[in-house]
């Protein structure tokens, strides 16, 4: 299977591309022009990552609660995470870097909050 | 009337951190006036992440960030007063201000530090025809609606230009359920990062349709739709026959950043129409005696990084100032965009004496692939780095060190240009 990327490491923005096996192996890699873009391909077309920010209920506020994924989670579960924290209320008060939901969908990864609410 | 040393208006990134640099000059009388009910300026609403990379080495949200500095300026003890609106500086500095708190509040200062930040071009700056239905906002207002009030703006949305806080909507409206049908450009390359286009459009088969915009507006008491057309690259007039409908209930508008100086304008400060912010020296100081500016009132600027940095030398450089101790050595001479370059700042530079570095911004006018940027003066070369590409989007930021402004000699301007090859 082929797959296309922009890369991000800089404005150049490289168009790499990757042949992958039946297992999502690199079987080839082109199109990269320096090491930071081989080595930013070779993560995002194993296992693409991202940090997700988003935004919970306060119980009794009108005004949500930003948080964030306390590491990156795989790309491909961004919109399970959204879901699970839609049905999630938290109660005030909230510090900075309390966790607002522990394993989000069952990842090792746990959501916290990044901001003080009284 | 109160008399204070050193008054800094705006308690965003750059107000923040030019007060802890100011206080760690050892100022010690000085206060910070903010407009809104807390410090943090407009990273109280940049909920996602990449701040912080250059200052803290992790990527932290913008509510992070600015908490960094807030803790810091807590610690310090350095006063500052929300809710105040600053709505006149006289050129002998003094500072008027409203608060319902206090009031009608007038002060003395020694110094000032302008770091008001900058406001979105409105519709109005765009002269797109249609009726004034509601639905149409800047990117930045959608942002602090949904991040900050919990208010979903609209369900089906399109985004016309390719800034930064229009690449973060586009992410941030689809995360909270509405549709994001494309992002218009008028141009043919984008003002906004790459990673924001990959990781806030890409990601989510967001169409960026290049060298379009939008020429029409339906709906009278709510937005109904918008019609995109292609535009003649060259003059960016539309094609007739390209029009295409979106059925739309929200347009979100991402179309740059104006400096917000009518402080400074009535300060008597010069300004300058590259960067429609202060003309400033080495010290960031303006055309006003003892009156600093940074950050986005004096230059928008990609990366509050930067903002931190410039932020820290105008708090440093004003504490100086109130010391007696600025060294104005020698002449200025002006620091002039020479090809490629828009709005270098700073606009002059003083000759001599110079024992320290001085930086220098500006925004490449185009794309330019595998370029050199040299600073000349007279016939000499001061400084050249070589770029595998530039872009307007990126701003570039450079540091003269103190042996090469030595060389500037008699040489009447300091050229910063960009060679293509």
């Amino acid at each position: 299977m082929k797959k296309e990327i922009t890369c991000i490491g800089c404005p150049m923005g490289c168009r790499i591309s990757a042949v992958l096996d039946e297992n999502g192996k690199i079987v080839s890699l082109e199109g990269y022009t320096c090491n930071v873009g081989k080595k930013y391909a070779q993560e995002e077309f194993t296992v693409p990552k991202r940090m997700v920010t988003a935004l919970v209920r306060v119980h009794g506020q009108n005004r949500p609660l930003s948080v964030k994924t306390a590491k990156p989670i795989e790309k491909s579960r961004i919109f399970d995470c959204l879901k699970q924290l839609e049905s999630c209320t938290v109660i005030l008060p909230v510090h900075a870097g309390d966790v607002v939901v522990p394993h989000v969908c069952g990842t090792d990864v746990d959501i916290v909050a990044t901001r003080e609410m009284y | 009337m109160r008399s204070v040393d050193l008054i800094i208006i705006g308690g965003g990134p750059a107000g923040l951190a030019a007060a802890i640099s100011a206080y760690e000059s050892g100022c010690r009388d000085l206060l910070i006036l903010e407009r809104e009910e807390t410090l943090g300026g407009i990273l109280k609403q940049c909920i996602h992440n990449g701040f912080g990379l250059h200052t803290f080495h992790e990527e932290l949200t913008g509510p992070e960030y600015a908490q960094r500095y807030i803790d810091k300026v807590l610690q310090y003890q350095i006063p500052y007063q929300c809710d105040t609106m600053v709505i006149e500086v006289t050129p002998d500095r003094r500072v008027t201000a409203v608060s319902r708190a206090n009031g009608l509040q007038q002060f003395q200062a020694k110094a000032v530090i302008l770091a008001m930040g900058c406001r979105e071009r409105p519709r109005g700056a765009l002269a797109i025809p249609g009726w004034r239905c509601s639905g149409i906002y800047t990117a930045g207002t959608a942002q602090r609606f949904v991040n900050l009030e919990g208010i979903l703006p609209g369900k089906r949305v399109v985004i016309l230009g390719s800034g930064d806080i229009g690449l973060i909507m586009a992410r941030r409206m689809t995360f909270v359920g509405a549709k994001v049908l494309a992002c218009v450009e008028l141009m043919p390359y984008s003002s906004g990062l790459k990673r924001n286009i990959v990781q806030c459009l890409d990601d989510y088969n967001i169409p960026l349709l290049f060298n379009h915009t939008v020429v029409d507006i339906k709906g009278r008491e709510r937005l109904e739709g918008v019609t995109v057309a292609e535009v003649d690259p060259k003059t960016h007039r539309p094609i007739a026959g390209t029009e295409r409908d979106y059925d739309c209930d929200t347009l979100l508008l991402s179309v740059g950043l104006i400096p917000e100086n009518e402080l400074s304008r009535m300060a008597g400060v010069r300004l300058s129409p590259a960067t429609k912010g202060a003309v400033v020296d080495e010290n960031l100081e303006t055309s006003v005696p003892g009156v600093f500016s940074c950050g986005n009132v004096l230059h928008v600027h990609d990366l509050v990084d930067y903002v931190s940095e410039e932020a820290g030398q105008a708090g440093k450089n004003a504490a100086a100032f109130l010391r007696g101790e600025q060294k104005e050595t020698g002449r200025t001479i002006p620091v002039v965009d020479g090809f490629g370059v828009s709005g270098a700042v700073p606009q002059k530079i003083h000759v001599g004496g110079a024992d320290e570095a001085v930086n220098v911004m500006f925004r490449p006018r185009g794309v330019y692939r595998n370029a050199k940027i040299v600073v000349s003066a007279g016939d000499r070369e001061l400084y050249s780095r070589k770029a595998r590409i530039l872009t307007p989007g990126e701003m570039v930021n450079l540091k003269l060190r103190p042996e090469q402004l030595r060389r500037i000699g008699e040489a009447a301007e300091l050229a910063v240009k960009v060679e293509a090859s």
